[in-house]
């Protein structure tokens, strides 16, 4: 987030795109709602009837995979009507003739007809986040896992530039992460293209700081992607893996070709808390001690590194993760392993990371701090861009409209779009072994229109079977207007219903990132 | 970077002194003087107040406080504190005054264990020579003993007899929800359950249902919880001060040894969470009012999702496949084969695959080891996923 989640309450309009706030960041809608209290607007653009829906002043239901559509034909609202930051353009941004050159391909007739969202409603929305700032854009998986999840990305800051929105409290481009320490884990370098901080691990200069900060030769090539990785597993360019607390059986898209890549390998070490679906193809497990009982740090989703306290001893002879790979390095011989606890790590971290330059676990026992947090007394930073864009400045980002991957047609009629239900998480390792979740919600369903039902010959709780191109799975159908005609939504919670095994692994070409909210589906009784 | 500073200024103008029972304590200007007590670690009864919400309740009349150079009573929690302002809050008339509220309130709540003199000895299932009959009439049963307000309040102020016959309000309890469990016997009407739903969360399950005598607290409409669109956030339980509402799940683990405040394995927002422990086992989750993210809410999967930390179905011991067969194996034999194994994959035909759920510092160690180690950037995790 390029703000903080607190300002959100503060904003004067909000644009929540792609994230089903209320279900899956519960905490962040209580923010949403105290904006609204204070007079604040609320613009929804989903096309699923989510609950923020009902408090939103304009909903947008944008067609599944439009959102550029949608987003520059909000721009070009803001730039014909004159309600742009012109002194904002003029000081911090560049690029700005270009990007409203690839304006005139969204001409709203033209944007309507793509998103199915009516033009006067692009008008209105337009309106209200130009004129009633700050204006706060918040999106999650619903703009970024798509083909063109950059480009989607693109369109919310261009969004904010043009209005101004950006770098002052209670605005931004505010991306909501789903698990816990996403942020962290970028941040930390877990990434095959940059070390800690986002130094990036091609640029010769950095990757002589870090021979010399680790004592030993880098490999000069970037990595490749998690996504990527499958692919190179099953053509047996990787032969061996280790990997710590995922669950790609479950979690990543055309499930059965992850099997198959797990297959192949000749050597798979999973390190998790659970013998989970993926930890079943491993050669040697390990078992990890939990959050709950070991110390370290998370990264929230405002750039808060917040101390994460063992309240529990380790279960059986699990060990934290940390451990285990530092065990393994010294078996291997290699120097620089030696911590004798997270916190000493942690002044490592700090020693190579600018970002994390004034971090200590003494100083983060007051409420954690925002990176970035440079030097020692440094308070850390509430909201970023204030003076100056990170790379000087901000470039508006000239964009097309590129359709979703997969499109409906004879074959596969509907479209398919995932997400998470607000009583399960993720792959269902941690929630389906907590009780009281699956009594909440303890199988998967197909949501759908009762129009699409109806022609189907579908009854609501029918068992119905999902088809796409790479696979299949057998659900049970709910029929509710929160799914709009000819889309259908279903999560991807439960290991007995692989939801994944349908999904499309189209990539975007920048972030690599799957196409999991669009493919085509047929939906029929089996 | 711009820090802002408008809340550093704030406190040093806007602070202002009060007295409170002759101690002089420091406030900040628009609180009111409840709070200010509080803050400073005077305790003025009350049971009703709530810290999220600006305009108070003032339904349980507990927290009268006298105010110097001011006539009567007056409520703690709805009068804002002033500069110089001398508050008595412990004095014998307001003590008396507090007294007659809480037997009022006491006729519509199990009473007799609050005020009997043996109550620090008695144990569930003791006989009790004062024939108490109904379970619900016995505080040692209660899942809210030693943690409730009402049994504290009563402590402080001390009643030694309750002139108004306890008639049982005879409400099943309700169980229908698998995470919390509501007993309106226990339920004193304070309304805070009701308020926090409304003007925290915004769900507005659950609400005031009936008149005078005959009101009750509980889904809209007199529906369950279930039935009320409640999404079992628990924000009601945690502000619940007596034994009405009650996590399901470790009802009675009662006082924990200790707590230990840490962050929530669940979402990106990072709420912090004191996790309560009792024999080695987290017995409940309270999220933390100080959680700089969160501010004391929380969610269902932060509050109830836990559990998996306890599963037996945890990993205790490295397992080496062998056959095709799962077998336990000794640290010492699990590493020794995979540093064996490793070191014939050096370079590019090794991958790491790193996780979002771990911490910085696993993060860190991991892809330090994949680059320095393994000599490859093939380190990945779920962020796209």
């Amino acid at each position: 987030m390029t703000n903080s989640i607190e300002e959100i309450g503060d904003a004067r309009c909000i644009l929540a795109i792609g994230t089903n706030t209320t279900d899956d960041h519960p905490i962040i809608a209580l923010e949403i709602k105290k904006a609204i209290d204070k007079g604040g607007k609320l613009i929804v653009a989903d096309p699923r009837k989510i609950d923020l829906v009902s408090r939103s002043h304009v909903w947008l239901r944008q067609r599944p995979g439009t959102d550029v559509a949608l987003l520059m034909g909000m721009a070009r609202v803001i730039v014909d009507e004159d309600l742009l930051d012109k002194a904002f353009i003029e000081e911090r941004c560049e690029n700005f003739e270009e990007f409203k050159d690839s304006l005139r391909s969204f001409d709203l007739n033209h944007v309507s007809e793509i998103t199915g969202v009516p033009a006067a409603q692009i008008v209105e929305a337009a309106r209200l986040y130009a004129t009633h700032g700050p204006s706060s854009i918040l999106y999650a998986m619903g703009i970024t896992q798509h083909s063109h999840g950059t480009d989607n990305v693109m369109a919310t800051a261009n969004l904010a530039m043009l209005t101004g929105n950006i770098g002052k409290p209670s605005s931004g481009v505010n991306p909501l992460r789903g698990q816990n320490n996403v942020q962290g884990a970028c941040d930390m370098g877990a990434l095959p293209n940059v070390y800690p901080g986002y130094q990036g691990v091609a640029a010769p200069a950095l990757v002589e700081k870090f021979e010399a900060a680790w004592a030993c030769a880098l490999p000069a090539e970037p990595g490749i992607v998690l996504t990527e990785m499958f692919h190179a597993m099953a053509e047996g360019r990787i032969k061996a893996v280790y990997l710590m607390g995922e669950n790609p059986v479950l979690s990543d898209p055309d499930a059965k070709h992850i099997d198959e890549a797990l297959g192949k390998l000749e050597f798979l070490i999973v390190q998790d808390i659970f013998l989970t679906e993926t930890a079943q193809f491993a050669d040697v497990v390990l078992p990890a001690t939990s959050f709950a009982e070991k110390d370290g740090t998370f990264t929230n989703t405002e750039r808060r590194v917040q101390r994460v306290h063992k309240a529990l001893d380790p279960v059986g002879d699990s060990k934290p993760d940390w451990q285990i790979i530092c065990d393994i390095a010294r078996r291997m011989g290699a120097q620089g392993f030696d911590f004798a606890n997270p916190s000493e790590i942690m002044e490592e971290i700090a020693d190579v990371t600018p970002a994390y330059g004034g971090i200590t676990y003494q100083r983060l026992d007051s409420g954690g701090l925002q990176w970035p947090c440079p030097f020692e007394d440094h308070p850390g930073t509430k909201y970023l861009h204030a003076d100056i864009f990170v790379r000087g400045k901000g470039r508006f980002m000239p964009l097309e409209y590129k359709p979703p991957r997969e499109e409906p047609d004879d074959d596969y009629p509907l479209i398919l779009t995932t997400g998470r239900n607000s009583y399960q998480f993720h792959t269902g390792t941690m929630t389906r072994k907590s009780k009281g979740f699956d009594d909440m919600h303890g199988e998967e369903e197909v949501e759908i229109n009762p129009q699409d039902a109806e022609s189907l010959r579908i009854a609501d709780g029918d068992k119905v079977q999902v088809s796409s191109r790479r696979g299949k799975v057998t659900t049970k159908a709910k029929i509710t207007e929160n799914s709009p005609k000819g889309v259908v939504f279903m999560t991807f919670h439960f290991a007995e219903t692989r939801t994944n095994l349908l999904t499309n692994p189209a990539l975007d070409p920048i972030s690599k990132i799957p196409e999991l909210k669009v493919c085509a589906v047929r939906v029929e009784k089996p | 970077m711009q820090v802002d500073t408008t809340t550093l200024t704030k406190t040093e103008t806007d602070t202002i002194t009060i007295t409170i029972d002759g101690v002089e304590v420091k406030t900040t200007k628009g609180k009111r003087i409840l709070e200010a007590a509080l803050d400073n670690g005077i305790y003025i009864p009350n049971l009703c107040a709530l810290r999220d919400i600006k305009l108070p309740t003032g339904a349980c009349r507990l927290c009268q406080v006298q105010i110097e150079e001011r006539r009567g009573t007056i409520t703690a929690c709805s009068e804002p504190a002033a500069d110089g302002m001398v508050v008595h809050s412990n004095t014998p008339e307001v003590n008396e005054l507090r007294r007659k509220i809480l037997q009022i309130m006491l006729a519509r709540h199990p009473s007799v264990c609050l005020t009997c003199h043996r109550r620090e000895r008695c144990k569930p299932g003791d006989i009790c020579l004062r024939l108490v009959s109904v379970t619900e009439d016995q505080c040692v049963l209660c899942p809210k003993n030693g943690r409730c307000e009402l049994q504290r309040a009563v402590d402080f102020i001390g009643i030694e007899e309750q002139p108004y016959p306890y008639k049982s309000k005879g409400f099943p309890i309700e169980m229908d929800n698998p995470f919390i469990v509501r007993n309106n016997n226990l339920c004193i009407l304070c309304g805070k359950c009701v308020r926090i739903c409304q003007e925290v969360r915004g769900v507005e399950a659950i609400s005031f249902n009936l008149r005078g005598y005959e009101t009750y607290i509980g889904g809209a409409f007199g529906k369950t919880l279930s039935e009320s669109g409640c999404k079992s956030c628990a924000a009601c339980v945690d502000v619940c001060p007596v034994g009405a509402l009650t996590e399901k799940n470790g009802r009675y683990a009662g006082l924990p040894d200790r707590v230990v405040t840490t962050i929530c394995p669940y979402c990106g927002v990072g709420c912090q969470l004191n996790l309560e422990i009792k024999d080695e086992k987290i017995i409940r989750v309270v999220p933390d009012p100080e959680g700089p993210a969160n501010k004391g809410q929380g969610c269902v999967k932060g509050k109830f999702g836990l559990d998996f930390v306890g599963h037996p179905d945890r990993l205790t011991t490295p397992l080496i496949k062998k056959n095709g067969q799962f077998v336990e194996a000794s640290w010492g034999e699990a590493l020794d084969l995979i540093t064996a194994k490793l070191r014939n994959y050096r370079g590019d035909q090794f991958a790491a695959i790193s996780s979002a759920k771990c911490t910085n510092e696993d993060n860190y160690v991991f892809q330090k080891f994949t680059r320095a180690v393994m000599g490859t950037n093939n380190i990945d995790h779920c962020a796209r996923l």
